[in-house]
């Protein structure tokens, strides 16, 4: 097993009215920045799941992202892997798996 | 006759809308969202509040507690479900109701009384007030912008699924809906607070005609008879 960290970004969709990039972009002139358009605010979501693949992994943050993170009707999503690392365990003789994750 | 309000972390308006269903002639009783059993009730109210604290958007969390199973498998008996304010989004957001609730146009949580306008008298929400009635109540909410794609909006209106417009839009609702039905008739959510306008000591009692019609709708056995 190893982990995987994932991060997702979710973003209103195209044509959907995201009232938190306009208002980033109303504040634009307080800051005397010009050529500034299209600003669209979303929200990324970093987790770690422990597969034994990627492609595992990947699958579980995919259904995470469509059935929960994101709402399809008005956002759309985006998977990135960002690290992975083998799951070293603590193998001590007797102790079985009791040394559980944190 | 039994309303069950449903209570989530975070849910405010649930002993509110209890006393409410109370004025209207029901009997009521708060479900806990951790159990999956509705206790027999004959209409599901799912309150206003801020359940999960709306975390990642308002509804998505409390739409996968225990007892949505048990509402969902209630709708689908054809029972009587009514989303209001935070229970609208949760509904939009368990699909058991059309299109989504977005931040407030003006980015501003906007807690005010607004007028809606009855679209359709042809429901158990609404049955017995004509369509066409100005009701006076009390809006509080962020994310209460009603979206949907202009197909389904179409059909909304086609269906004769649009219970309630506002006046005076205050979130930049598309097309003023204020409230929904489902398909199937028996499934329907509003932003307004028709249980904080359940008696004359609160203003007005026009929240209770909702309610009224709501409990009226469902004593008389009717609920079967208007899921088409």
């Amino acid at each position: 097993m190893a982990d995987f960290r994932f991060a997702v970004a979710v973003m209103p969709k195209a044509g959907i009215l995201d009232p938190q990039g306009r208002a980033v972009e109303q504040s634009l002139p307080h800051l005397e920045i010009t050529g500034v358009r299209r600003v669209r605010v979303g929200r990324r979501v970093e987790l770690t799941v422990e597969a034994p693949d990627e492609a595992a992994a990947r699958a579980v943050v995919e259904r995470l992202a469509h059935e929960l993170l994101s709402n399809p009707l008005i956002e759309s999503y985006a998977v990135e892997l960002v690290g992975a690392t083998s799951s070293i365990r603590v193998e001590a003789s007797g102790a079985g798996r009791a040394e559980g994750r944190p | 006759m039994k309303v069950g309000i449903a209570v989530f972390p975070g849910s405010n308006c649930d002993t509110d809308a209890l006393h409410a269903v109370r004025l209207a002639g029901a009997d009521g009783e708060l479900l806990w969202h951790e159990e999956a059993d509705l206790h027999g009730v004959d209409v599901v109210i799912l309150p206003g509040g801020f359940a999960y604290g709306d975390y990642l958007r308002a509804g998505v969390i409390a739409r996968f507690s225990p007892i949505m199973r048990a509402v969902a498998a209630h709708a689908a008996r054809g029972g009587l479900v009514l989303g209001i304010c935070n229970g609208f989004q949760v509904l939009a957001e368990a699909g058991l109701l059309p299109g989504a609730l977005l931040r407030n146009a003006s980015l501003r949580f906007v807690h005010r009384w607004v007028t809606i306008r009855v679209e359709r008298d042809d429901s158990p929400f609404t049955a017995g007030i004509p369509a066409g009635t100005l009701l006076r109540m009390p809006v509080a909410h962020g994310e209460g912008c009603y979206f949907a794609e202009e197909v389904t909006l179409d059909a909304l209106e086609r269906d004769g699924r649009v219970l309630f417009r506002y006046l005076d839009n205050p979130n930049g609702s598309l097309r003023d809906i204020a409230g929904v039905r489902s398909t199937t008739g028996n499934v329907a959510g509003l932003m307004p607070h028709p249980e904080r306008a359940a008696e004359p000591l609160l203003g007005t009692d026009d929240g209770l005609r909702l309610l009224r019609s709501l409990v009226g709708s469902a004593g008389a056995s009717l609920a079967a008879a208007w899921v088409r």
